[in-house]
């Protein structure tokens, strides 16, 4: 199929059309405009629904009761509105409810601003809401990646039952790249047994509901989920690793940051620096094992992030103090340049000496 | 091969657009392209710019630090990125609006009038075509005929009759460098 | 001033007044963000009678971000989100929030002025004066909806836009007085 040359927001949206989610409620908010505006014109031509909340509050509850019904759906925010779903997505996780939530990440805190960051990774892998639960976390680093990625994001959400996060930033939403949606079968899952569409047969009512008074209910709860969140860490980890072999340093990076960093590699190898790049593409559940491949045979690992140090507690758990972990970041819209990140290998790098 | 192009000027100038015909003509020939607008109120009449690249290898990052080639419609666009072009590398400056010289040693630099020609050709709102094809003269990033061909698909079809114009504006433009 | 979060101005409001009761306090809001995210807040600070003012300013759509539809945004308007004009059976339809705010017991004054013409402006002035004088003089909650253009995401020129304004959102939107304690003495 021949590419097509789109913006990273409006291919969400129509990656999304193409794996059969025909529901879409979101509520506007910049870098992710495009995205519902796309929604607003696509959608009802082939007979689906968008509609525009009164807030983001109200967005994700309407997700919460279309995904209740077993239907695909999704929504899009954008930093301080994805702090807004929390409570929703927090009772989504907690009924078990499949969706897909894209976080098209701009700097904080507050209002902060508009341009891209990658600081909301906290909020998305480490639960924003309350209670234990887990969002499954992809991080795109391309437009392409970031259609395949929101195609699986709807399978995965109907497989475990689970909501979908798709971290993106402000760069990756407003880019334009060339892409191919690739033809594939829409997995249609049977929901009949949970969600709320109709006594049909049944003698019993389904019911979608994250209340558990009794606390040994509750704590039973907890452990299904726990081990739903097992297994989806034991078959679902996602990653790339460039370079890795012999890398004297290893950087690890994620979405737009990471092919910041692919242009670092080279840059080195003229120095005659060997580097090395782990990108994450799950965030959750993050690919700790991969460290132990190259723990031995680097000299240091270095986070390269968008925010002031978040994903670098992820790496330090993986790294789990066999070698130190430096990180290196710019926040509030500032992106790093392949220059900054040099010059600050070559500074762990000295360090080492 | 790599091109780095930042294209700026004030928001309405079309710049984006011009921008998104590069990626898009380059894309037609099968070459790996990425198109990097600014964004947020800074386009509501200040100045916008988009960074394009055009590469036979994967685009890793899609933000420009060192262009190879700047298209420059306004002063504050000249004066904000001219001096990071790289050796070698091609200014563009619309001298309609740019009264100023702008030169320097390892580059190409050459003021053209983009808005004036655009205007003798019967409209000024192709001036970006104009400078568009003053481009590609300059750095031979993709072909005339891939650009019209993207222009007819980013042109909306009740806009078609402003084909042969474009078409004009892109062979004047493609006449100003050598 | 305090920056409040999208549509949370009247509650950070209501928590400046109850921590300086004698200081002035106002909040400007827009449409989305008084008549959408943040309509619980408004409707209970009137409903609390908080002895503020409230500048409210309705063009119909979101501008900050770029042309979405606004709770305000008129029947069959297009915007960026209703690309085919705003479908009441699917978007419902707009808010006439000085009229729901004038039906809550608390509020002391509510107007709907309008600035598109030199008489409205000078009735907005008179209205705004007597929204603050309001509260010098612990009347209680007073609003002005102020009717505003949007050029730019309108599509349109300034001058296009007051003819628009005069010729569809006053209609939708009649300019007057809604609610005056002092009147209904
Ligand atoms: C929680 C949250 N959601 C969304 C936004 C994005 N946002 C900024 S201003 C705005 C509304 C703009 O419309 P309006 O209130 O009508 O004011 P106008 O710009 O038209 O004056 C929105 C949705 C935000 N800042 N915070």
């Amino acid at each position: 199929m021949a590419r097509k040359l789109m913006k990273g927001n409006e291919a969400i949206g129509e990656a999304a059309i193409k794996a059969g989610c025909h529901l879409f409620f979101g509520y506007p908010i910049t870098p992710q405009n495009e995205l519902p505006e796309y929604m607003s014109k696509r959608l009802p031509e082939i007979g689906g629904t968008f509609v525009q909340a009164e807030s983001e509050v109200a967005a994700i509850n309407m997700v919460y009761g279309a995904a209740g019904t077993g239907s695909r759906v999704m929504t899009s925010s954008s930093s301080p509105g994805i702090s807004l779903k929390q409570e929703g997505i927090s009772y989504i996780a907690g009924s078990e409810l499949p969706c897909v939530i894209v976080n098209i990440v701009r700097g904080g805190p507050g209002l902060g601003g508009i341009q891209p960051a990658q600081s909301d990774y906290f909020q998305s892998t480490k639960g924003g809401g309350h209670g234990d639960y887990k969002l499954i976390v992809l991080a795109p680093s391309t437009v392409q990646e970031m259609v395949d990625l929101v195609q699986e994001a709807f399978d995965l959400a109907d497989k475990y039952r689970n909501p979908v996060m798709i971290l993106g930033d402000g760069m990756l939403g407003q880019m334009m790249e060339p892409v191919e949606f690739k033809e594939r079968e829409i997995k249609k899952v049977d929901h009949s047994s949970w969600a709320t569409v109709g006594m049909g047969d049944r003698e019993k009512p389904n019911i979608v509901n994250s209340l558990y008074l009794d606390p040994q209910e509750l704590e039973d709860h907890n452990h299904k989920l726990q081990r739903k969140y097992d297994e989806i860490t034991a078959n679902e980890i996602r990653y790339e690793t460039y370079n890795c072999e012999n890398a004297e340093i290893i950087l690890i990076a994620y979405g737009t940051t990471a092919r910041i960093v692919q242009d670092v590699i080279p840059m080195a190898k003229e120095k005659g620096i060997k580097l090395g790049l782990i990108k994450p593409i799950t965030l959750w559940p993050f690919p700790y094992d991969v460290f132990n491949d190259y723990v031995d045979s680097t000299k240091a690992f270095l986070s390269v992030e968008m925010s002031m140090g978040q994903m670098v507690e992820d790496v330090k758990l993986a790294v789990n103090g066999k070698k130190p972990v430096h990180f290196y970041g710019r926040s509030g819209g500032m992106i790093p340049t392949p220059e900054g990140i040099l010059e600050n290998v070559i500074e762990v790098l000295g360090g080492l000496e | 091969m790599k091109h780095e192009v930042i294209i700026a000027g004030f928001g309405g100038q079309g710049v984006m657009l011009m921008g998104q015909l590069l990626a898009y003509s380059s894309m037609l020939e099968d070459k790996n392209v990425s198109w990097l607008p600014s964004y947020g109120p800074e386009m509501r009449g200040g100045t916008a710019n988009c960074m394009v690249i055009v590469s036979d290898r994967q685009v890793a990052s899609p933000l420009i630090t060192a262009p190879s080639a700047l298209v420059a419609m306004n002063l504050p666009s000249l004066t904000k990125f001219a001096d990071s072009v790289k050796d070698g590398g091609v200014v563009l400056y619309n001298s309609s609006l740019i009264d100023e010289e702008y030169q320097r040693d390892g580059i190409t630099s050459i003021g053209l009038p983009f808005n004036d020609l655009a205007v003798e050709l019967g409209n000024a709102r192709v001036a970006n075509i104009v400078a568009l094809g003053s481009l590609l003269s300059a750095t031979d990033i993709c072909d005339k005929d891939s650009v019209i061909d993207s222009i007819k698909s980013v042109l909306p079809e009740r806009h078609h009759h402003l084909l042969p114009l474009n078409e004009k504006a892109l062979e004047k433009g493609l006449s100003l460098v050598n | 001033m305090q920056e409040a979060a999208h549509g949370r101005a009247p509650a950070v409001a209501t928590g400046i007044k109850r921590a300086i009761p004698e200081s002035i306090v106002f909040t400007y809001q827009g449409d989305g963000d008084l008549a959408s995210i943040g309509t619980a807040e408004i409707i209970h600070a009137a409903a609390r009678n908080e002895n503020m003012t409230v500048i409210f300013v309705n063009n119909a759509i979101y501008g900050m971000t770029g042309g979405q539809m606004a709770p305000t945004t008129l029947p069959n308007q297009r915007t960026t989100t209703s690309p085919r004009g705003r479908d009441v059976s699917s978007a419902g339809n707009p808010l006439k929030m000085a009229e729901m705010l004038a039906t809550i017991d608390g509020p002391a004054y509510i107007e709907r002025t309008t600035v598109h013409n030199i008489k409205g402006i000078s009735r907005t002035k008179k209205a705004i004066q007597k929204a603050f004088q309001n509260q010098v003089d612990k009347k209680g909650f007073s609003l002005v909806e102020i009717l505003s253009t949007c050029p730019t995401n309108w599509g349109m020129t300034p001058v296009e836009s007051l003819s628009w304004l005069e010729d569809n959102m006053m209609e939708y939107f009649p300019l007057g007085v809604y609610k005056d304690i002092e009147e209904e003495k």
